[in-house]
């Protein structure tokens, strides 16, 4: 019984290290500043690169922030401070349900928000996609961490004389912050790798594009462009994208976990 | 003084009772505490906008197909016939496939970490799984593309049809692409989501349960099959629902994968399409005002189902979790 049990987490191990190996010795042979820095260049020519995809991935990501991270850090408090009462449990019981809405069905959403009506793809509309996404995760994981700030901290601020709401804002979630960072950095780590909504919302663009009223270039979708596509250039391209969307999102998270480590040692 | 509600395990630091707790006297409490209500109800809102949205996008589709609409097959843009059985009847295989690999693999491992290996071995499954979870979809998908549609074409696929021929399931050409392509692909992305909740449930099991069993003369596996996971079952179902929501969701690793074929088969090596898939393939060219609303419909009956399967997994998962207090009352 133990090998059967061992055998399936072979069976597990064995497509993860596949993957992550096969990602970076493929991709590692594409890597060039050329890469980074350079606009794709007609379809069938080698060279070129996906620097605008790159930075249109970093720069719908930033305005996702901007626009989620109030509404989820503000909801993660709400929980956090008057979540045992019955409106509390029922946000959090939709915020655990919103999580597990398929991302894309959320990219139809913003589609019939914000390009139907303007008739016009937009980073903004792939941007409120991926706010969309990041806030029910960033809501729970802020009230887990918020909550795990010691009660006695609360009532020395409140025994010291500090109104309920200073308490909350200047003393409880500036000890939260490197969880709440965290559960940000968890949450941008997502969306950085999301490509359903990206499809029709923010769509691709073969140029610069730092305008959030136009269709942008995103990294998931330019790798999911490559990959389907028939040049073997784009296939190699492809990989090299990955390895790069792998080192992004691994960074990320490996930033949130070194944030908590000192908390999760402790608790 | 010692009180009952002491002993309980809860997963959140203890709260004063409100009798104990401030209570809002002045104008800064009251607004902030007005500002935090309205944040934390635009969650509700954000779930209601979604339902609307998708309700108000396929409303002209399903004003003219009504419920006929989900047993129809033809899927024809151009001649404005839309039926949604081909999507519907491809999510599920490619799920059932999914759920039918990765439920013995996850229990596997689930039983490994928490009962079998040593606690060296622990954070590294744990980092492992994490690491799986982590990967973006459409790097599997870039995966299955290049390295699963290959293997599968040039060695499981034939095996399976010289094997298990004589089964409608594993009949047909070979080509790599399709409906196990899809589910093999989709059970390496939702093992980390059953594996990881199946963990925190076993874990739950009080230890008085185990002990009892091994006291009574249980072997290991006995004390696990006997004792364990009867507890675990309402749990492990939870984990196995939420997995199979985030199954059928899934959209780019299959899409890659699945060959794009609006049409039902029965073997398993034929290709075929799934609700998301259709919706990333065409959404963003679809012909006219007709194909949008019944993409958006297909997106509203995906939703659906998620959201009742969803709510269902989360209110298994939460009941077991609530266990031990109320097995030791």
């Amino acid at each position: 019984m133990t090998a059967l049990c061992g055998l399936a987490v072979l069976a597990a191990i064995v497509p993860l290290v596949s993957v992550l190996w096969l990602v970076v010795s493929n991709g590692a042979k594409g890597l060039s500043l050329d890469f980074f820095t350079q606009l794709p260049v007609p379809v069938g020519e080698s060279g070129g690169g996906i620097g605008n995809a790159i930075v249109g991935t970093l720069y719908m990501v930033a305005l996702a922030c901007v626009m989620g991270l109030p509404l989820g850090i503000g909801a993660g408090v709400f929980l956090a401070e008057r979540g045992d009462t019955r409106l509390g449990g029922v946000i959090r019981f939709t915020a655990e349900v919103l999580a597990g809405v398929p991302s894309i069905i959320v990219g139809i959403v913003a589609y019939g928000l914000l390009v139907a009506p303007f008739k016009h793809y937009s980073a903004l509309a792939g941007a409120a996609a991926l706010a969309f996404l990041m806030l029910p995760g960033l809501a729970r994981a802020t009230e887990e961490m918020v909550r795990l700030v010691p009660n006695g901290l609360r009532e020395g601020s409140l025994a010291l004389g500090l109104p309920a709401w200073k308490t909350t804002l200047r003393v409880i979630i500036p000890t939260a912050r490197n969880g709440i960072l965290t559960a940000v950095l968890l949450g941008v780590a997502r969306a950085a790798g999301e490509t359903a909504p990206l499809l029709f919302t923010s769509l691709g663009n073969p140029y610069w594009n730092f305008r959030p009223d136009q269709p942008t270039a995103s990294l998931t979708v330019q790798i999911f462009t490559y990959a389907t596509g028939p040049y073997e250039d784009w296939h190699q391209k492809a990989w090299t994208a990955a390895l790069v969307l792998l080192m992004l999102v691994g960074a990320t998270s490996l930033t949130a976990r070194f944030l908590t480590r000192n908390r999760r040692a402790r608790a | 003084m010692v009180r009952a509600t002491d002993a309980t395990m809860t997963s959140v630091a203890p709260r004063p009772p409100a009798s104990r707790r401030l209570r809002v006297v002045n104008v800064g409490d009251r607004t902030f505490a007005g500002v935090l209500i309205a944040l934390g109800a635009l969650v509700l809102l954000v779930a209601g906008v979604i339902l609307l949205v998708l309700v108000r996008l396929g409303a002209p589709a399903l004003a003219k197909f009504g419920l006929g609409y989900v047993v129809g097959t033809d899927w024809d843009p151009v001649q404005e016939s839309f039926g949604a059985l081909p999507f519907i009847y491809g999510t599920l295989v490619t799920s059932a496939v999914a759920l039918v690999v990765a439920i013995p693999v996850s229990l596997g491992m689930a039983l490994f970490v928490t009962e079998m290996a040593p606690s060296r071995l622990r954070p590294l499954v744990s980092f492992a799984l994490e690491l799986l979870a982590g990967i973006p979809s459409v790097v599997y998908g870039l995966w299955g593309v290049f390295v699963l549609i290959p293997w599968l074409r040039e060695t499981l696929e034939p095996s399976l049809g010289r094997a298990l021929g004589f089964l409608p399931l594993f009949r047909g050409p070979p080509i790599g692409m399709g409906y196990l392509a899809g589910g093999l692909i989709l059970a390496v992305m939702v093992l980390p989501t059953i594996t990881s909740i199946s963990i925190e449930v076993i874990r739950t099991v009080p230890l008085a349960q185990r002990e009892a069993a091994l006291a009574l003369g249980a072997t290991r596996w006995e004390m696990v099959r006997l004792s364990v996971l009867p507890y675990c079952r309402p749990g492990i179902l939870g984990a196995v629902l939420l997995g199979l929501g985030r199954a059928l969701g899934e959209t780019m690793a299959v899409t890659m994968v699945i060959g794009n074929m609006p049409e039902i088969h029965a073997s398993l090596f034929a290709a075929g399409y799934t609700l998301p898939a259709v919706i990333a393939n065409e959404f963003a060219e679809a012909t006219g005002a007709l194909h949008t609303a019944a993409l958006a419909e297909l997106a509203l009956l995906l939703f659906g189902v998620i959201l009742i399967l969803n709510i269902l997994a989360r209110l298994l998962v939460r009941a077991v979790r609530r266990g031990p207090s109320r097995v030791a009352a």
